[in-house]
């Protein structure tokens, strides 16, 4: 949703832009020279002065100094995958090793293992998440459905509230339920069968997925549905009053009116949904590793971290880091592109 | 306000129409799944609570459920003796409140810049912020960038990192294009320079999009317990969240130092409190801020995300 906006949001600064470039002829009255004038914002006003829009400039300096040490300078970083690079050594006193890290990864058949464990992981995760992201809309819609505001609002609000809890407290919450020795799930069940053999809910390797997506949803369902439910507020109330007129049950205008208002929202998150396949974060899963469940649990992301800030492995995880950042742009890309095509061709947005 | 509540509540039917017994039934299972649904997201926090004010020895056992019994409040005087806690709790409120002000002041301050027309080379200078957006290069180099700075271990990684925010500086520069040049102008004439526009007109101007910035940050602030992770691997600059994380995944650890007598306060003291207690009282320390700022926030929370979606 981030990347959706922002591609909007681009776009809209430099319909200004273009705006303001037209105007400029009517408001200097000098409309031959324009385009000779190429440079709008000079350094020096003609008197020899700052002018205003350089000074400006030299205002945000530091902020663009920053952002070029902080967001520009890791690219440099990125060589480290072709060395051979061991942590208390300079970089240049490190064998220069070409591709060797990338072949390895496909080459070496331990390395081979691991790579398509962890991508199994991360596509089996992002995907099922994708495909159940339908679950907000339909939360918003029963949500609406409530006719008791005061319930409705203290549900809407209840329900929001693990978006922003971290995930250290999430796990916290989830040891306290679930763990073998602590958790209060084993505590019942030993309570009521004597002979109950207690059960590391959170270690345990099975179902891994399906239990980080759900902690996942529990975090950000209600969170998710905002969205949706302001886009329902926003259809026009005739549309369900014309329908009852019409005959229409609860279902049919949900099903006539509620539902195609929001498909277009529904397809264009779906569709951002694609763009992040490879990329989990480690914030959720690193809470949640245990050594017992790395098999089921471990993605691309929290590999590299594993590897490379855990082991040492710098090389080999930049290696790995690098082809994942391609792909990503790749998928970025193309889901983009598909969804500014469908927002244009709808209209809606 | 009371008319758009008015306007809301026909959407469910019933209101205009009669009610047949389908909808009663349909009803009935919304109202259960939604209520469901809420306590589940809101009883855990209060099982936390109640756990962390219990008798220990009962919690130990897991014996508290749903009320609490043999209620104190000693485990959160004894917990704040435990050596680390409470430095932690405050790095992690300094961080959030140095964090968030830097944050919104720098990006703000980029948001206005980014508005202005006279810029010299604006075009550039924007892509310029936003193309960091979509450049990521990975984790790694990313560290090792930090550790060349010799941020590692250094606290004040936590308040400079992300002090530029791309997509909250749209945020700020499309809220900026809305509201209209011609106080500024007025501003202009007056001789202001580009410091007083800024901190006169457009922060007060913009309070709204500001609030809620600075409502998001905080909590990512509050919230973030990676960076310790990974950037300050000697355990002296720990956050409440990162503590808590270490305590959990040594939990029997922890037990055995309780159990030694190894936590001792500044008087040299045993502290009695058992790993149970520390666990659900440093929880509920760790997410008591969030919980109590909450419903204040609420709206700011809502009309950040309304921001994001409708704006573009």
């Amino acid at each position: 949703m981030r990347n959706q906006t922002s591609a909007k949001e681009r776009k809209g600064g430099e319909d200004f832009v273009k705006k303001k470039k037209e105007n400029v002829p009517v408001t200097n009255a000098t409309g031959t020279i324009v385009p000779n004038k190429k440079k709008k914002n000079p350094i020096l006003t003609k008197d020899g002065k700052l002018a205003p829009g350089f000074r400006l400039f030299l205002m945000a300096l530091p902020l663009f100094v920053y952002i070029f040490i902080f967001a520009y300078r890791p690219v440099a970083g990125l060589r480290y995958a072709f060395y051979n690079y061991k942590p208390p050594k300079n970089l240049t006193d490190c064998d220069f090793v070409g591709f060797q890290h990338f072949t390895n990864l496909v080459t070496n058949p331990a390395m081979q293992k691991n790579i398509v464990r962890v991508v199994k992981n991360t596509l089996g995760m992002a995907l099922l998440g994708t495909a159940l992201n339908w679950i907000p809309m339909v939360f918003a819609m029963f949500l609406m459905e409530i006719r008791h505001i005061k319930y409705r609002k203290l549900v809407q609000i209840i329900t929001t509230i693990p978006n922003f809890i971290s995930w250290v407290i999430i796990y916290s919450i989830a040891f306290s339920l679930f763990s073998s020795s602590y958790g209060m799930l084993n505590n019942v069940l030993s309570a009521i069968n004597e002979n109950w053999q207690r059960v590391n809910f959170l270690g345990d390797p099975s179902h891994m997925w399906i239990k980080m997506w759900a902690w996942g949803t529990w975090k950000g369902l209600g969170y998710g549905a905002i969205v949706y439910i302001s886009t329902i507020t926003g259809i026009d109330q005739e549309l369900y009053e014309a329908a009852s007129i019409d005959g229409a049950g609860r279902f049919q205008k949900m099903r006539y009116i509620t539902l195609p208002a929001l498909i277009p929202l529904y397809i264009v998150l779906f569709v951002m949904g694609f763009a992040n396949l490879f990329s989990s974060g480690v914030d959720k899963l690193y809470a949640f590793q245990t050594s017992l469940n790395r098999e089921t649990l471990e993605t691309i992301d929290l590999y590299i971290f594993n590897q490379g800030i855990g082991s040492g492995n710098f090389s080999m995880s930049t290696a790995v880091g690098i082809v994942q950042s391609i792909v990503s742009l790749v998928l970025l890309t193309v889901a983009n592109n598909v969804s500014k095509r469908f927002r244009e061709g709808q209209g809606v947005f | 306000m009371k008319k758009k509540k008015k306007d809301l509540d026909m959407i469910s039917s019933g209101v205009n129409g009669k009610r047949s017994p389908g909808d009663v039934v349909a009803d009935v299972i919304i109202y259960i799944v939604f209520g469901l649904f809420a306590f589940a997201c809101f009883w855990p926090f209060y099982y936390l609570f109640i756990n962390s004010i219990s008798n220990n020895d009962l919690v130990e056992n897991g014996r508290i459920l749903f009320t609490p019994v043999g209620v104190h409040f000693d485990n959160y005087s004894r917990v704040m003796k435990i050596g680390g806690i409470g430095r932690a709790a405050l790095i992690s409120v300094i961080r959030t409140v140095v964090g968030t002000v830097l944050h919104v002041l720098c990006t703000s301050f980029m948001g206005y810049v980014m508005s202005r027309q006279e810029l010299w080379h604006r075009k550039f200078c924007y892509r310029y912020v936003i193309v960091t957006m979509y450049l990521s290069v990975g984790l790694i180099p990313v560290y090792m960038n930090i550790r060349s700075l010799g941020l590692i271990n250094n606290p004040i990684l936590y308040v400079i990192s992300g002090i530029v925010g791309p997509y909250n500086m749209i945020l700020v520069k499309t809220y900026v294009e809305s509201i209209g040049q011609s106080l500024e102008e007025s501003a202009v004439i007056d001789g202001a320079g580009y410091t007083t526009r800024f901190t006169r007109i457009i922060l007060p101007l913009c309070k709204p999009v500001l609030a809620s910035i600075a409502v998001f940050r905080a909590v990512g602030e509050w919230n973030a317990y990676m960076d310790t992770i990974i950037y300050m691997p000697n355990g002296k600059w720990e956050t409440l969240q990162s503590l808590l994380f270490k305590y959990l995944n040594q939990a029997t650890a922890l037990a055995k130092m309780l159990e030694r007598g190894d936590i001792l306060d500044e008087m040299g003291q045993t502290v009695s409190i058992s790993p149970a207690g520390v666990r659900y009282t440093l929880t509920f320390i760790t997410v008591f801020p969030i919980l109590l700022v909450y419903p204040y926030f609420q709206r700011f929370f809502t009309k950040g995300i309304m921001l994001g979606a409708v704006k573009g």
